[in-house]
């Protein structure tokens, strides 16, 4: 069944939407990712204008992570203390974000830093989280205790605070820190910045896994909600129908998506999520290396 | 001054000539003059039809060959070009298109080189490299006529320009028809529709008309709202993702219950 988008202005297929929007969605459920990394290549691919598509998957994580957030929520694995401070940052960081890429578009050649920073971060997080799921679960097979949470310099920051829900008592600094940087990236790129936030809530931060996906979840909506509401009034390219569709598929995904997760094991959650990540880190990066089929593009004119 | 002369004697020609040639004229029917983009729209045909009417009997000579053209609205375009530097393909040269037609279709009724001459041509715009109007490269861009390709490369594979020879039928030299197909893909505005008449390449007689396109129901309210009230459409957006994410959410609570 073909639907007409009416700030797209192109015409596809609405169960084709409906499939994406349930995949990414149960991904996004099980990760507490946004799912923003891969639904907006997806869009691109099938002809959506990317201005468009990544307007539009903004408006869409916004649903999925809702329900997932409200999944997460009855089974009291959401630190909002920790999603508030994550927050606070975040907002600052996409602010700012949003006045590096209006530079970097003045300078030119923003395409290709978005994507440069996509193979980076996506290739670093991604190795980083597959080597050490690796190690945890070898560990767990061969019988020993994982290894405690080191004392590190984190713990001597100032400004302590309790966070119950993640059995933390450390400085909000480096949440405040995480989140300014997250929002920063998601701002660039053009994602809610989950991909980057759960790995940092596990790493830096040494939240307990089952806690840290809600949590990023959490914060998602409100940075994405955010981006939504600038890109509907300042470019006029989110397509609520192009939304609809991909957010009831996306919704149904992440709460098929959350009951997986609470089934696999920390460690397996984190080898799958590592694994995704290095997927489209490669995709990306083979686009950069290899020759394209067509040499020329066509883009729209920038307004002088 | 002996340009100025010149030139009133060109535009006398002209004037002359199509004076000359206004004996026969197009009478046209479209089977529709107006294309609604409604939600589930996926794309059009639109058949173009006529009749040559004139005062004398046919005139000898080379046939009668008609040519229908149809053109979306205009926009300026950039044409970007990848290079590969230190290892990895980026944009480099980039092109700026002043005027490109967002659909441009061609009919004719023999091979287009046959049917129509390079200069009516360049007079008339017609075929679809002359449709797009490309003031100039920057200098140190050599072949600027490559992007040009380029552009019209891309857009015919998807259909946005397309080129059909031999498919507008002409019978008697008086009736012709054709069927013009637009794209799913397709964006609001006055289609500017042309019929060229023409013996042994030389324009003898032309017909403009236009096709309106625009969305409608639905399509058309959500387009108006998201222009003239962006930030009740943003919120609206929203609120409609927290809604369906709350709805998925209980929906799945009472599968769970029962």
């Amino acid at each position: 069944m073909q639907i007409y988008l009416p700030i797209a202005e192109v015409s596809v297929n609405a169960f084709l939407l409906l499939g994406l929007g349930g995949i990414v969605g149960v991904l996004s459920g099980m990760f507490g990712v946004g799912g923003g990394f891969l639904m907006t290549p997806l869009l691109f691919f099938i002809g959506i204008p990317p201005a468009v598509a990544v307007a539009t998957e903004a408006n869409q994580i916004v649903a999925s992570s809702f329900s997932g957030v409200l999944a997460h929520l009855k089974r009291k694995t959401v630190d909002l203390k920790m999603g508030t401070v994550l927050l606070i940052g975040g907002l600052a960081g996409a602010a700012l974000g949003v006045v590096i890429f209006n530079y970097l578009k003045a300078q030119g050649q923003v395409d290709l830093l978005v994507k440069l920073c996509y193979v980076v971060f996506l290739g670093i997080i991604g190795s980083l989280m597959f080597v050490e799921s690796l190690r945890a679960i070898r560990n767990t097979k061969s019988g020993k205790p994982p290894p405690r949470k080191k004392h590190n310099w984190i713990h001597g920051l100032p400004f302590k605070m309790r966070f119950r829900v993640s059995g933390l008592y450390i400085s909000v600094i480096p949440p405040l820190i995480v989140g300014v940087c997250v929002g920063i990236l998601a701002a660039i790129m053009g994602v809610g910045g989950g991909f980057i936030m759960v790995p940092a809530m596990i790493y830096l931060l040494g939240m307990p896994t089952k806690v840290v996906v809600g949590t990023s979840l959490f914060q998602i909506i409100f940075v994405t909600g955010f981006t939504t509401l600038l890109h509907a009034t300042t470019n006029f390219t989110v397509d609520i129908v192009l939304a609809v569709l991909l957010l009831v598929g996306g919704v149904i995904g992440a709460q098929i998506g959350t009951r997986i997760g609470v089934k696999l094991k920390a460690e397996q959650l984190r080898i799958l999520l590592a694994i995704m990540v290095l997927v489209v880190c490669g995709k990306l990066a083979l686009d950069l290396l290899l020759m394209p089929s067509e040499l020329y593009s066509i883009g729209a004119t920038e307004g002088h | 001054m002996v340009r100025q002369i010149f030139a009133f004697l060109t535009f006398v020609s002209l004037s002359l000539a199509t004076l000359a040639v206004a004996d026969e004229a197009v009478v046209l029917g479209l089977s529709k003059d107006r294309v609604s983009i409604t939600t589930n729209f996926d794309g059009s045909e639109i058949l173009i039809f006529g009749a040559i009417k004139r005062e004398d009997p046919i005139p000898s000579g080379d046939p009668l060959q008609v040519i229908v053209t149809v053109a979306g609205p205009s926009t300026p375009i950039t044409v970007r070009r990848k290079e590969k530097r230190l290892g990895i393909w980026v944009n480099t040269d980039a092109v700026e298109v002043d005027q490109a037609p967002s659909f441009y279709a061609v009919h004719s009724s023999g091979p287009l080189n046959e049917v129509l001459k390079n200069v009516e041509d360049l007079r008339h715009k017609i075929s679809v490299p002359r449709a797009i109007r490309s003031v100039g490269a920057p200098s140190h861009i050599a072949d600027s006529m490559s992007f040009t390709e380029a552009l019209i490369r891309i857009r015919k594979g998807s259909e946005i320009y397309q080129l059909n020879e031999n498919s507008v039928v002409v019978e008697e030299q008086t009736l012709f028809r054709t069927s013009v197909r637009l794209p799913a893909a397709l964006t609001e505005g006055d289609y500017r529709t042309r019929i060229f008449l023409t013996r042994g390449g030389t324009v003898v007689g032309q017909y403009e008309t236009t096709i309106d396109v625009e969305k409608v129901g639905l399509e058309r309210w959500l387009y108006e709202l998201s222009r003239q009230q962006p930030l009740i459409y943003g919120l609206m957006s929203l609120a409609i993702a927290i809604a369906a994410g709350w709805g998925a959410s209980a929906a799945f609570r009472l599968l769970r219950l029962s």
